[in-house]
C-alpha cells in the first residue's frame, strides 16, 4: 500500500501502484487544487510539486512518487497565511473560470524557488507549456511578476 | 408595450375598439413605467431578493457565473441599490427550483437582463424597506437615512432591515417607479471589487462542481462514437462488467457507459469499451477542406434579411469583391464537461450541471427520461470556461441517464478530453461573400453581404433530441429542425449588417440546415466571421481608393460611438504617427456586437516574417463602450480574454475531420495560443454612467480577427481571407 507525504502530511492510500496520482489525490486525499484537463500531460491542470518540481499528475504513477514530499495548491498556504502566488493571483484577479489556476500557480511557485527573481520572458516561458483558454495570461504573468516582488 | 399594442388589435378585431382605448389607457396607469431586464417575465420582488434571517441578503438569480465575475457585478448592483454592505449578500443562481428562469447565459445578456433586473428590484426593495421603516418609526420617509440595511432618524430612532421584513412584504411586483441613485451615491459600481468567486480558486477551496464529493458517489465514463451518426453494433457487457469495481454497465442502442466505485476503474473500462465496441460508420464524405464548397451547394433556406436598394446606383460604377472563410473552431475548454446526477427516493433526477442553460436543459433531460420536467431539477455550479454551447448539456444527460441506473447514488460523469475535443459542438464553418461597387473616389455606393453557415443555436432548448444521448438510444429522439434567430440578434448573420452608412446595402443569410459538423454556439456566433469579412474587406475598400482605412471607415460611419471607439483606438496605438517599415504592419478593425450591445475597435501592431511565414503580434490596443461599466477591471478582463480567443482562432485554429471523424482529438492535433505568443495588450474603457448596460463578453472577438488581418495586409501587400492563419498558409500567400 503506497504511502503518499502530501502538503506535510504522510497518508496512506488503498490504490495500485500504477494509478495515476491525480485520482488518488483528489478522490483518496480529497484535494481539489489539481484539476483533470487532458491526462496526457498537455494542457498543465492536473500540476503539483514532487520535491518542489511541478510535475503533471495525469501522467506521473502514485508508484513513482512514493516518499517523496508532494504539494499541492491546498498545501501552498501555510498556518493560515497564503503563498505569494496565491495573494497576487488575487491582487491581479488573474483569472476568468480560474480552471487552470492549479497548474498555472504550482507551475510558477517552482520558477521563483530556483529564480526569485524572473524576467517576463523567463515567466512566459516558464508557463508555456500551461493552456489558459480564458485568455488571462497577460493578468497571470504579472501576478507571478508581483510574487517576486512581494514574495 | 407589447402587451398593450396585441390587446389593441385583438379588440380592432372584435370591433371593440372605443372600449380598447380606455383598457390601454388603464393598463398603462397601473403598470407604470416599463420594468428594465427579465424583470418584465419575473416582477415579483420575492423571486429575486429576500431578507433572510441573522442580517444576510439573498439574490436569487437565473444567470450563473462562467468565470465571467457575473456575480460580483450584480452583487455590486444590487448592494448599492439596497444599500447594504456587499458582504452580507448570498446568492443562489442556476437552481431550477428557486430562481427566475432567465434563459441562457449567454450573449452578453447578463448585464443588460439580470443586472439591470436586480438593480431595479434592489431599488425597489429599499423603498418597500423605507416605507415599513416610516410607519413603524412614525418618521417621514424623507428624513430617514439607510446605512447597511440600518435605517434611521436624525433622532436616534431605528430599525433594521430584519427586523422590518417578517413575513410577506416583498412578495409584491416591482413598479418600475423607485428611483435609482445617482452614480455619486453608489459605493460599489463602477469601481473594482474583487470578484468573489477568486478566493477559493487559489486556495484550492471547493468551488467548481468537479469538486463536490456527495456522500455515496460513484464515478461513470460514457462511450461516445467515433464519428458522428455511427451505430453500435456489438458491445460486449459481461465482459466489462467483470473489471474491477465496475458496479453497472448501461447499453440503450448506441448509448453506452460504465459506472465504477473509482473514477480509474471507471477509466480502465472505458478504454476496454472503446476497444471491444464494434460500429457501423456512416458514410459521411465532407471534410475541413471540402467543407466550404459543401456550404455553398446545399439545400439552404435564404433569409433575405437587409434590402436597401440606392436607386441612383450609376451602371459604370466599378464592382469589388472578396471572399472569406472560417472554419469550425472548438469552445476548447481547459476542463471537459463534467455533471452529477441522482435519482431520489422521490422519483426525482437532480443533475449538479455547468450548463448555461439550466432550465431548457433540465426540461430537454425530462423528456430524455420520459419525465415530467418537474422530476428534472437542475443546479449550477461553477465549472471550466465554456464560451458557449459545449459538452456541459450533453454530460448532464449523461449523468441524468446513468443515474437512473443506481438509484440513490450520486453519479458524476466527466468526459475524457478525447470526448470533448470530438463532440462538443463546435463554431461553424462559413463562408463569407461581399461586393461593393464604389464611386470615383473609391467611397462605397452599394454593398452587398451573402453569408453561408449551418446553425450557431443547436442549444437543448428542451428537446431530448439536440442532447447526444438522445439520439444515441435504441429509440433516438430526432434531432430538431436547425434554427437561426431573426432580429435584432440574429445568429448565423449576427452583425452581417455593417454599422456603416452605405446608400445601397443588401445582406441574405444562405442558411445551411443540415450539417458536415457539430455546431452551436460559439462566443459571439456569426459575428466572428462577419466582422472578419465586413472589416477587411472596408480595408479592402480603402487601399483601392488610397485612403487611409481610418479615415475611410470615418468617411462611412456617422454614429457617433462607433466613431468615438473607432478613433480612441488609433489614437492609442499611435495610427496617424505610425512609420511604414517593411515586414511590420498596423491594423485596425470596429463593430457594435449584434449592432446592439458594445461598440468596440481594436488596433494592432505586427511583423510577418517572410521566410517563415511567422506572425508575430507586438501589441494589442483596444477601446470599448459597453455604456455604463459596474466592473471596470472585470468588462477589461472579459474584453482582454476574447481578444486573447480571437488571436487563437485566427492563428491557429482549425477542426480537421474525414468520414471517420473528428482528427482534432487533443492539444497536439488542435493547438491554441500560449503564454508566449500572447501579445501586450491595453484595454481602454469609454464609461456612459446613467445609460443602459450593454454587455461586453463577445464584443472584441470580431475586430481582433479582422484587425489581425488588416495589419498582415499592412505588413505585407497580402490579403489572407481564410482564417487561421497558419505560418504555412501565410508563406503560401507571400510566394
Amino acid at each position: 500500500m503506497p504511502m503518499l507525504k502530501v502538503n506535510g502530511r504522510t497518508q496512506d492510500v488503498r490504490v495500485p501502484d500504477d494509478t495515476p496520482l491525480l485520482y488518488a489525490l483528489r478522490n483518496d486525499l480529497k484535494l481539489n487544487g489539481p484539476k483533470y484537463g487532458c491526462g496526457a500531460a498537455q494542457c498543465g491542470a492536473c500540476t503539483v510539486l514532487v520535491d518542489g518540481q511541478a510535475v503533471r499528475s495525469c501522467v506521473t504513477t502514485v508508484g513513482t512518487v512514493t516518499g517523496q514530499s508532494i504539494t499541492t495548491l491546498e498545501g501552498l498556504s501555510t498556518g493560515g497565511k497564503m503563498d505569494a502566488l496565491q495573494r497576487a493571483f488575487m491582487e491581479e484577479q488573474a483569472m476568468q473560470c480560474g480552471y487552470c489556476v492549479n497548474g498555472i500557480i504550482m507551475r510558477a511557485r517552482q520558477l521563483l524557488d530556483q529564480t526569485p527573481k524572473p524576467t517576463e520572458g523567463e515567466v512566459r516561458l516558464a508557463l508555456d507549456g500551461h493552456l489558459c483558454r480564458c485568455g488571462a495570461q497577460n493578468r497571470m504573468v504579472r501576478a507571478v511578476l508581483r510574487a517576486a516582488q512581494e514574495g | 408595450m407589447t402587451i398593450e399594442t396585441s390587446r389593441r388589435h385583438f379588440l380592432a378585431g372584435t370591433g371593440a375598439l372605443a372600449l380598447g382605448f380606455t383598457l390601454d389607457v388603464d393598463a398603462s396607469a397601473q403598470q407604470g413605467p416599463a420594468l428594465p431586464g427579465d424583470l418584465r417575465q419575473h416582477p415579483k420582488i420575492s423571486s429575486w431578493l429576500r431578507i433572510e434571517a441573522n442580517g444576510r441578503v439573498r439574490l436569487l438569480i437565473g444567470k450563473v457565473e462562467l468565470g465571467q465575475g457575473i456575480l460580483t457585478a450584480v452583487a455590486q448592483v444590487c448592494a448599492d441599490e439596497l444599500d447594504i454592505d456587499i458582504k452580507r449578500l448570498d446568492i443562489t443562481s442556476g437552481d431550477t427550483q428557486l430562481v427566475p428562469d432567465e434563459g441562457a447565459t449567454a450573449g452578453s445578456f447578463s448585464m443588460p437582463n439580470c443586472a439591470s433586473a436586480v438593480r431595479q428590484v434592489s431599488a425597489e426593495a429599499r423603498q418597500i424597506l423605507l416605507g415599513l421603516a416610516a410607519a413603524k418609526l412614525n418618521v417621514d420617509t424623507a428624513k430617514l437615512v439607510i446605512q447597511d440595511g440600518t435605517i434611521s432618524s436624525a433622532d436616534g430612532k431605528r430599525a433594521t432591515y430584519w427586523e422590518l421584513v417578517s413575513g410577506r412584504e416583498l412578495e409584491v411586483e416591482a413598479t418600475g417607479k423607485a428611483p435609482l441613485k445617482p452614480r455619486e451615491s453608489r459605493r460599489y459600481s463602477g469601481k473594482d471589487v474583487p470578484r468573489l468567486d477568486i478566493p477559493a480558486k487559489v486556495t484550492g477551496e471547493r468551488i467548481f462542481l468537479h469538486d463536490l464529493r456527495p456522500q455515496g458517489m460513484v464515478h461513470a465514463r460514457v462511450l461516445r462514437q467515433p464519428a458522428y451518426d455511427a451505430k453500435l453494433t456489438e458491445l460486449n457487457l459481461s465482459e466489462i462488467e467483470k473489471l474491477p469495481g465496475v458496479l453497472k454497465v448501461v447499453r440503450n442502442g448506441s448509448f453506452a457507459g460504465v459506472i465504477a466505485e473509482r473514477e480509474d476503474d471507471a477509466i480502465h473500462a472505458h478504454a476496454r469499451m472503446q476497444q471491444i465496441a464494434k460500429w457501423d460508420l456512416p458514410a459521411k464524405s465532407e471534410t475541413q477542406d471540402t467543407v466550404y464548397d459543401w456550404l455553398q451547394s446545399q439545400p439552404e433556406r435564404l433569409l433575405k434579411i437587409k434590402e436597401q436598394t440606392n436607386s441612383a446606383l450609376p451602371a459604370e460604377a466599378l464592382s469589388v469583391e472578396a471572399t472569406y472563410r472560417r472554419p469550425y473552431q472548438m469552445h476548447g475548454s481547459i476542463g471537459p464537461s463534467i455533471a452529477i446526477g441522482l435519482l431520489d427516493a422521490q422519483g426525482i433526477t437532480h443533475v449538479d450541471t455547468h450548463s448555461q442553460s439550466v432550465f431548457e436543459t433540465g426540461q430537454a433531460i425530462a423528456e430524455l427520461l420520459g419525465a415530467d420536467k418537474s422530476k428534472v431539477h437542475m443546479r449550477h455550479e461553477q465549472g471550466s470556461g465554456c464560451y458557449g454551447h459545449n459538452g456541459a448539456d450533453d454530460v448532464a444527460a449523461d449523468a441524468a441517464l446513468l443515474a437512473q441506473a443506481l438509484p440513490g447514488r450520486p453519479v458524476r460523469v466527466q468526459w475524457m478530453r478525447q470526448d470533448e475535443h470530438k463532440w462538443e459542438p463546435y463554431g461553424a464553418a462559413m463562408v463569407v461573400k461581399t461586393k461593393a461597387r464604389v464611386d470615383n473616389n473609391g467611397d462605397i455606393l452599394d454593398w452587398r453581404l451573402d453569408l453561408w453557415s449551418t446553425s450557431h443555436l443547436a442549444r437543448p432548448s428542451g428537446k431530448a433530441g439536440n442532447l447526444l444521448a438522445g439520439r444515441a438510444l435504441e429509440k433516438p429522439f430526432d434531432m430538431p429542425p436547425a434554427v437561426n434567430n431573426g432580429p435584432p440578434n440574429y445568429a448565423a448573420d449576427r452583425n452581417a449588417i455593417a454599422g456603416y452608412d452605405f446608400a445601397g446595402h443588401t445582406v441574405h443569410t444562405h442558411f445551411i440546415p443540415t450539417y458536415a459538423a457539430r455546431s452551436s454556439s460559439t462566443r459571439a456566433l456569426g459575428a466572428y466571421a462577419n466582422i472578419f469579412s465586413i472589416e477587411s474587406f472596408m480595408d479592402e475598400l480603402a487601399h483601392r481608393a488610397k485612403v487611409d482605412p481610418l479615415d475611410y471607415r470615418l468617411r462611412h460611419l456617422k454614429d457617433e460611438r462607433a466613431r468615438a471607439v473607432l478613433q480612441k483606438a488609433a489614437d492609442m496605438i499611435g495610427w496617424k504617427s505610425r512609420q511604414k517599415r517593411p515586414g511590420h504592419g498596423f491594423g485596425l478593425a470596429m463593430a457594435r456586437y449584434k449592432g446592439t450591445a458594445s461598440w468596440n475597435a481594436v488596433a494592432m501592431e505586427v511583423t510577418v516574417d517572410r521566410n517563415s511565414g511567422n506572425i508575430r503580434i507586438l501589441r494589442v490596443l483596444c477601446a470599448n463602450d459597453c455604456g455604463e461599466v459596474v466592473a471596470p477591471d472585470g468588462v477589461k478582463n472579459q474584453i482582454e480574454g476574447g481578444i486573447v480567443q480571437s488571436l487563437s482562432w485566427t492563428l491557429k485554429e482549425a477542426v480537421r475531420f474525414d468520414a471517420s471523424g473528428v482528427k482534432s482529438v487533443d492539444w497536439i492535433s488542435y493547438p491554441i495560443l500560449t503564454f508566449s505568443e500572447v501579445p501586450p495588450i491595453t484595454v481602454e474603457l469609454i464609461d456612459r454612467p446613467g445609460t443602459p448596460f450593454l454587455g461586453a463578453g463577445e464584443a472584441s472577438q470580431g475586430p481582433t480577427g479582422a484587425a489581425l488581418a488588416n495589419a498582415v495586409f499592412d505588413a505585407t501587400g497580402v490579403r489572407i481571407r481564410d482564417i487561421p492563419f497558419t505560418p504555412a498558409r501565410v508563406k503560401a500567400a507571400l510566394g
